[in-house]
């Protein structure tokens, strides 16, 4: 087969791998150096965007698709009817360092069907990174999918060179991998991210004993989870990601709102699940992670589902009316955070701002803090926000609309 | 009125001269026009300097200060250079906290030239697309690109710790930058009739931006606020772009309503290859008890931490519940209490390896709290659901001592609730052998002050020898 042709197949097979970032590794770059390339400064650098509005930093892109497991959100489960194809190592890294030299990438994100064994395609997808580093000195980014319960050498083979690691938890409750996925093993995968844990940490430590641990894995691990395929509400996923971020110390748990996939399996659900979901869910994240929100806090239906139609931090502000209005020149940083249209960056340099004068509203301006968004939860020294419910807070903005596409 | 005509669009130093020199010399910026020498005389002969008096003291500004000028300065703005100016003129008289007055009219100003300037700078790193050229067997990489600041020179040394090793040049409409793996050099502007054609790769590039899209996802506004229109001349990837917009809603429907092959619900091929049980009672319980359910503590947990040790182990060790450290990695006494366990072991004459360690607990109990899990006691209903696995141990091992480290455990051997202060120290009979309770080792963890640590340790390995001791006499 022709190498383009692969591209097409295993770039296709890989995206619905939402993942793609290239930040927070360890610095790097080939000033000095006699052969070799790249760089790592911190953060990552998005350089193109699809048509999805996805960004793309890395190649990402399957060594193959084959696969002997038969998880039925998957286009490439064995009993799919896709054309199959293989890279050879040297064809992965030829890609990356052509299209890395040509400034297109930030590095590889390589993930792989199972074949023949886990540790048999752990060994392969190693052997890609191994002659990447060692072969042909690429000091650009990498990101390996890890198989859960591979041998804990190949594991820690993996550490060794990529940036990050990650193993998708798939779906939110071991009933949904059970019968979507059922020769996923939930409770192998969590061991894996325990494993992966204890590494990432003993690779951090400054050890006392003047030795350092083995470099592992720098940029920590992360994970995907689809959502709307099984009939996880949005509190189970939420309550699931808390465990995950507290447990594994996971960098990102990534959503990915179930999408038709071609030659699919009749127990799906037959239509995609709404973008909106997923974009909340991500927005819940960010409470929980920046803005101290726990996930009971969230208001959610009957059924443990989040307002489609409003974002999850005016949805709880709207539930707590008799905190506000908010007065910004003396409402602490939490209570600020909280205020809906207030970020992490805007709410600190307010507190900056606020030291030197009485915030007004064309200050806030200044922040480039949304006003109409902002104004009727506080005050200021020029204005006080009247009555909530004279408002129509509940109206999806514009943008929030072209969403549900 | 004052006249400073810089030497180009990012004369930093000429700037910086100036500023200097017009501060100390008390010119208000109100008295200073700013301008830039005609392009065309940029790399003609170098003109005579302009006369400036010449400073005399010196004065300081803030690191931040410097460092957002050096920014400022690259904007495409006319007016940058008066605003920085100014800027100083407001430190230099005594503004310490300047750049904290991040509502302040011309501080606000400046800093969102700086934001633009940086967003220039991360598109420029993002969106420059080199192309391969051979020439008499010598391989250069040629970009175009159209910045919308003054970036190019500032920006040429990330190019360079990326690209050290290759040969390079960037040519922009106002300035080119050229990398010979040794040194930058910097020439005039350039026009993209310069830069050769899209190479080989290019329609690898554009196959890989056509496949990873998901045409069910079309989101057309994420793209381009990202990835304005403005550059797309220069991404060989764009040119795919319009194809992929257009068809992505016939491809999506094509999904949709294929009819689906109603395949059978995958079934678990490897169920299989389920190994037998052993036959020892203890192993068989370790298999066991990984698929435990008797209390609701494992969903939230990583995995069922059970005892290890040699299963003739004379001494038995017993905890209350495995910590965070435990429940990752699936062995008891492995986080910090464990090591301190182990120091005190040692201490004691005890060899770790001949003792069978266990908790009264099975799973870790805890709550959820940022990026960290909280230690929760386990409940008297948790130890007794669990008890059933500690009979188990019990029972197979028989160890002459059971050594009891803290309340759980000595509730979950002996039935009671137990005062560790009250029965510590001394031999209590059980059925048959010898039980000896102790603290907990997280108890001399948890302790303030160093001197209570101190003491408390002193007694736990008093005690762990005392227990071990016991060996001779039962």
């Amino acid at each position: 087969m022709e190498l383009l042709k692969k591209l097409e197949i295993l770039a296709d097979a890989a995206k619905y791998d939402a993942s793609c970032a290239s930040s927070g590794t360890d610095k790097r770059n080939s000033l000095g150096q006699d052969n070799g390339i790249g760089s790592t400064e911190g953060i990552g650098i998005c350089h193109a965007y699809a048509p999805d509005g996805r960004c793309i930093s890395l190649l990402k892109i399957l060594l193959t698709n084959a696969c002997i497991y038969d998880c039925l959100y998957c286009v490439n489960r064995r009993s799919s009817n896709v054309q199959r194809a293989h890279f050879t190592v040297d064809e992965v890294v030829t890609l990356t360092m052509g299209f890395y030299r040509r400034n297109c990438i930030e590095g590889l994100f390589l993930s792989s069907g199972i074949i023949r064994t886990p540790d048999y395609t752990m060994e392969q997808v190693i052997s890609v990174a191994r002659s990447l580093r060692e072969e042909h000195g690429f000091r650009g980014y990498i990101h390996l999918k890890t198989i859960p319960d591979a041998d804990p050498e190949l594991l820690a083979e993996a550490g060794k060179y990529a940036d990050r690691l990650s193993i998708n938890v798939e779906l939110p409750s071991r009933a949904g991998l059970t019968e979507l996925a059922p020769e996923k093993d939930f409770a192998g995968i969590r061991r894996s991210m325990g494993q992966m844990r204890l590494r990432i940490d003993a690779g951090r430590e400054k050890s006392h004993t003047g030795r350092k641990a083995p470099r592992f894995s720098p940029a920590g691990q992360s994970t995907q989870v689809i959502v709307g395929a099984d009939a996880s509400s949005d509190r189970d996923i939420l309550d699931m990601s808390t465990n995950l971020y507290g447990s594994y110390g996971l960098k990102r748990v990534y959503y990915s709102a179930f999408s038709p996939i071609p030659d699919a399996s009749a127990v799906l659900p037959p239509r995609p699940a709404p973008l909106v979901r997923e974009h909340r869910l991500y927005q819940a994240d960010w409470l929980l992670r920046f803005y101290g929100f726990a996930a009971d806090e969230l208001s959610t239906d009957a059924a443990g589902n989040m307002p489609l139609a409003i974002d999850p931090k005016l949805a709880w502000a709207l539930e707590h009316r008799e905190r506000f209005p908010l007065d910004v020149n003396k409402a602490s940083r939490e209570e600020l955070l909280r205020v809906p249209g207030m970020g992490v960056k805007s709410v600190d340099r307010l507190i900056r701002a606020r030291r030197f004068r009485g915030l007004r509203l064309d200050d806030l301006a200044r922040l480039r803090l949304p006003l109409a968004k902002v104004m009727p939860w506080v005050v200021t020294v020029d204005h006080r926000a009247r009555g909530l419910d004279s408002l129509s807070l509940g109206k999806p903005a514009a943008k929030q609309g072209e969403l549900l596409l | 009125m004052r006249s400073v005509v810089l030497a180009h669009e990012v004369d930093w130093g000429g700037w910086r001269d100036a500023a200097r020199t017009l501060a100390l010399s008390n010119v208000p910026p109100d008295e200073v026009v700013w301008s830039v020498r005609a392009p065309s005389d940029l790399f003609a002969e170098q003109a005579e300097d302009m006369p400036m008096p010449k400073p005399s003291g010196v004065f300081t500004v803030s690191r931040a200060l410097v460092s957002l000028a050096e920014t400022v300065i690259q904007a495409r703005e006319p007016e940058r250079f008066a605003l920085l100016y100014r800027l100083i003129w407001r430190a230099h008289a005594g503004d310490k906290h300047l750049l904290e007055q991040v509502t302040d009219p011309e501080v606000n100003r400046a800093n969102r030239f700086a934001q633009a300037v940086r967003r220039d700078t991360h598109k420029m790193r993002a969106f420059v697309r080199f192309r391969e050229v051979v020439e008499q067997g010598v391989t250069r990489y040629v970009a175009w690109f159209e910045p919308s600041h003054f970036i190019v020179e500032a920006n040429a040394a990330f190019f360079v710790r990326r690209f050290a090793t290759m040969t390079w040049s960037i040519l922009t409409p106002y300035r080119s930058a050229h990398w010979n793996g040794v040194e930058t050099s910097f020439g005039p502007g350039a026009s993209p009739a310069d830069v050769p054609d899209d190479d080989k790769l290019a329609e690898y590039w554009r196959t890989y931006f056509s496949s990873i899209f998901n045409p069910a996802r079309l989101k057309i506004s994420a793209m381009t606020s990202e990835m304005p229109r403005k550059y797309w001349r220069n991404l060989p990837e764009a040119a795919a772009i319009p194809d992929l917009i257009r068809t992505a809603q016939a491809r999506v429907d094509a999904m949709v309503n294929t009819p689906v092959i109603s395949a059978p619900k995958p079934t678990n091929r490897f169920a299989q290859t389920v190994t037998e049980l052993p036959s020892s009672g203890l192993a068989r319980a370790a298999v066991e008890v990984a698929e435990c359910r008797r209390c609701h503590l494992w969903e939230p947990a990583t995995q069922t931490v059970f005892g290890e040790g040699p299963p003739d182990a004379q001494i038995m060790m017993i905890g209350e519940q495995p910590g965070d450290k435990e429940d990752l990695a699936g062995r008891p006494f492995v986080g910090p209490a464990g090591q301190l366990l182990d120091r005190a072991m040692a201490e004691a004459g005890i060899d770790r390896t001949q003792v069978y360690m266990t908790n009264a607990v099975k799973h870790f109990k805890f709550e959820p709290r940022g990026k960290r899990r909280i230690h929760a006691k386990p409940d008297t209903a948790e130890i007794m659901a669990c008890k059933f696995w500690l009979e188990i141990e019990r029972a197979e091992l028989a160890p002459k001592i059971t050594l009891m480290l803290g309340a759980t455990a000595a509730r979950a051997v002996l039935g009671r609730a137990v005062t560790i202060s009250r029965e510590r120290s001394k031999p209590i009979p059980l059925n048959g052998s010898t039980g000896f309770v102790t603290v907990h080792p997280s108890y001399l963890l948890r302790l303030p002050d160093e001197e209570a640590k101190a003491r408390e340790y002193v007694a736990f390995v008093a005690d762990l020898r005392a227990a071990a001791a016991l060996l001779d006499t039962v």
